[in-house]
């Protein structure tokens, strides 16, 4: 919990907090307005090199051979980079917080994955001269059978895309081939539903398309070091990742940056600086390295295709008492931030709304597509609208106004999240009622008096009995009533302990009484109760975590 | 190749460079010259960012080739403010919160300045006809809209 602590350094603060509900000039908009904000591109450096690259045009191939004599004597060349010239040519973004193996060459050598993978770098003096020199290399390729759908890719036999998952599936915690999620008993309560409706959506990758596209320069330092103009969004990641793959120490690095020309998820990958930097250390020159607008939409990462499968369970009155979610995420041909970007889906399955019953399954899978990475929301985004064009299926199925269907459904504070947390400042409710009244939507009076501050908690907050799969895994008993610990949700059960009986399907408890929709029948009388709920957990501020620690799903690697 | 001189006032001062054939507006302004102002974006006239006045004309610095900007007088987003004074399109833009990025500023500000030296009390419309060709990735186009206009009629209110 979040402890405001207005003590501390009192004298050198004004603490009354009197900036939000007025305007506030920025304090970089005189630069942008006079133009002398600095890009990382607007940097003049004597002497400076241009980089280019070659790029497979295959989606899939081997190499079998590369011959870089005529680029090297091409006029202005004054370098070629190869693969193994990259002191560690094969890294995994998220390496530097210990999630997923190496899978990705900063220069292709044996194999390329995707059209537009960068094979050979070229440096010169003029971009005229490195384009020209571009062409001059001579790749005899293999080309190898391709698998552009998550779902082909995911068969026995498939072609293998990416050789260090072989499946095709990037491995959670080096053995998972999906992250999984399990509440409760699906089965069960889509045998006692009214309705099942069953859908598939799909969106396909887009291109963020910043006006600035990836880039870097690089340059000398006369102490030994380099300094690096970089456009990357997370510029001490990119540090990281960049000392990693020319295996230098962090501190011989200068990375200048933090002004990026439109981001929005495209420029976390540091897919310029490893080369542009190299390029200086090797020619002892300023590298200058951007990607043209093609480039950018060819190599440079998109929001990556995703698919749901969505199946819900509903009752006639509109209580969603079952959700069953298959999602595949196209990662394309490398990690990435794909495998990240499936964690916050799962989290996020059974949306902003309390559902007793709840199964999802997310799958990141490798196919010949330009990676993926980030963009705004990425891994929620898509499941998201999925669930919200099912939302509306299923009022209409049911016959209920949309808005009252989820406000009926809405979680509320207090309720316990299928990822086993409970829900915290909850809104969905009052969000509804808002654009309701913006709208001039009519809301029933119930509607409008609900609130997400009461009838949630309670029998809501317990964790149901929950199936194990026949490897007898997820939920670990102990926690079942307790909200906030960190379960890890994949943790084998203690041998010794009973699996919990398959429970028999229980209706959710009616929403709180004050806040009823009496329109709605009220829950069979002959429903066995509930587990009593936990006592409410004491308000003592809990231990303080490492930013790390509370998302120790992600970031640390379980055997 | 062979190099070309071209000579031409940029900002009001005159300047004289050695240029490729095929070099562009853009990079003789930037690489050449050092004036960082106008951006890169697309290299095809598409997005706009490399915006210049050109005699007082909106141009594509990107699409622009040096060697035919001989005598011309060229205009860039650091020329707008006079000394210290900011133009008040710049100040409007301010005032407005007419930028998120900033990346696509020094071009629109140009477009704009084109349109209100000619038409110094355009409506909404001719303002969006006017910009049309910059692309705003961070998609603020209604604070850019109303800053112009609202630069528009400040400057009618100075000249009244």
């Amino acid at each position: 919990m979040l402890e405001f602590r207005k003590d501390l350094f009192a004298d050198e603060r004004d603490d009354n907090l009197n900036v939000i509900g007025k305007g506030e000039q920025r304090q970089d908009m005189l630069g942008h307005v006079t133009g002398r904000t600095r890009f990382f591109d607007d940097h003049g450096f004597d002497g400076l090199l241009h980089l280019k690259v070659v790029r497979s045009p295959h989606h899939h191939a081997r190499i079998r051979s590369i011959d870089v004599t005529a680029a090297e004597r091409a006029p202005g060349v004054k370098r070629v980079i190869r693969g193994q010239d990259v002191p560690l040519n094969k890294n995994t973004l998220l390496s530097l917080i210990d999630f997923g193996k190496d899978d990705e060459p900063t220069l292709a050598v044996d194999k390329v994955r995707y059209k537009g993978e960068p094979i050979v770098a070229i440096i010169a003096d003029s971009e005229a001269e490195a384009l020209a020199a571009v062409k001059l290399v001579r790749v005899s390729y293999d080309p190898l059978p391709t698998v552009f759908d998550v779902q082909e890719a995911l068969k026995p036999g498939a072609v293998v895309v990416n050789e260090t998952y072989p499946g095709n599936y990037f491995e959670y915690h080096d053995k998972y081939d999906h992250q999984k999620l399990r509440f409760g008993d699906v089965e069960a309560a889509f045998r006692t539903a009214d309705h099942v409706l069953e859908e598939r959506y799909q969106m396909s990758p887009i291109e963020h398309a910043s006006t600035e596209t990836n880039g870097t320069i690089a340059a000398p330092e006369t102490n030994n070091r380099y300094v690096v103009h970089s456009c990357a969004q997370g510029l001490f990641f990119s540090l990281g990742t960049t000392a990693k793959i020319l295996a230098l120490e962090s501190n011989r690095l200068h990375f200048i940056g933090g002004t990026v020309g439109g981001g929005f998820g495209g420029k976390v990958d540091s897919l310029t600086e490893p080369l542009a930097v190299l390029g200086a250390i090797l020619t002892g020159r300023p590298v200058r390295y951007v990607l043209g607008r093609e480039e950018e939409m060819q190599f440079a990462s998109p929001r990556g295709a995703e698919r749901h499968v969505i199946k819900d369970g509903v009752m006639r009155d509109g209580r969603i008492v079952a959700r069953q979610i298959t999602s595949y995420f196209d990662a394309g041909a490398y990690t990435r931030l794909t495998s990240y970007g499936v964690v916050k889906c799962v989290a996020h399955m059974p949306g902003p709304y309390t559902i007793p019953n709840v199964r999802g399954d997310a799958y990141c899978v490798f196919t010949n597509r330009v990676p993926a990475t980030a963009m705004r929301g990425f891994g929620v985004t898509g499941v998201d609208f999925s669930i919200e064009v099912q939302m509306d299926k299923l009022a209409h199925l049911v016959g209920i106004d949309p808005m009252e269907f989820r406000i009926l459904n809405a979680y509320r504070d207090g309720d316990m999240k299928a990822h086993r947390r409970v829900a915290h400042n909850t809104a969905l409710i009052e969000c509804v009622q808002v654009v309701a009244e913006k709208v001039n939507w009519p809301l029933s009076e119930t509607a409008r008096r609900a609130s997400s501050l009461s009838g949630g908690g309670g029998p809501r907050a317990a964790i149901p009995p929950t199936v194990t799969d026949e490897s007898g895994r997820i939920g670990r008993p102990e926690t079942r009533q307790a909200p906030p610990q960190l379960t890890p949700g994949a943790a084998p059960l203690p041998a010794h302990q009973p699996r919990p009986a398959v429970p028999v399907y229980q209706p959710p408890p009616a929403h709180q009484p004050a806040a009823a929709l009496p329109n709605y029948p009220s829950q069979p009388a002959d429903a066995a109760p509930l587990p009593a709920p936990a006592p409410p957990v004491p308000n003592a501020p809990a231990p303080p975590q490492h930013g790390a620690a509370r998302f120790s799903s992600v970031f640390t690697r379980r055997r | 190749m062979a190099r070309m001189p071209v000579q031409f006032r940029l900002n009001g001062s005159d300047r004289a460079v050695f240029v490729e054939p095929a070099e562009t507006l853009l990079g003789t302004i930037r690489r050449g010259l050092g004036d960082f102002a106008p951006k890169f974006g697309c290299g095809q006239g598409t997005c706009g960012v490399c915006t210049v006045l050109v005699d007082g004309e909106p141009r594509l610095g990107c699409l622009t080739l040096s060697v035919t900007c001989e005598g011309r007088s060229i205009e860039t987003a650091s020329g707008l403010a006079d000394g210290p004074t900011l133009h008040p399109l710049q100040a409007a833009f301010m005032e407005h919160f007419a930028a998120q990025c900033g990346f696509c500023t020094p071009g629109m500000l140009m477009a704009a300045k084109a349109l209100l030296d000619r038409n110094p009390n355009p409506t909404r419309v001719e303002v969006v006809e006017a910009i049309a060709g910059n692309v705003c990735r961070c998609t603020g186009y209604e604070p850019i809209i109303n800053a112009i206009l609202a630069a528009a009629q400040q400057r009618g209110v100075r000249r009244a």
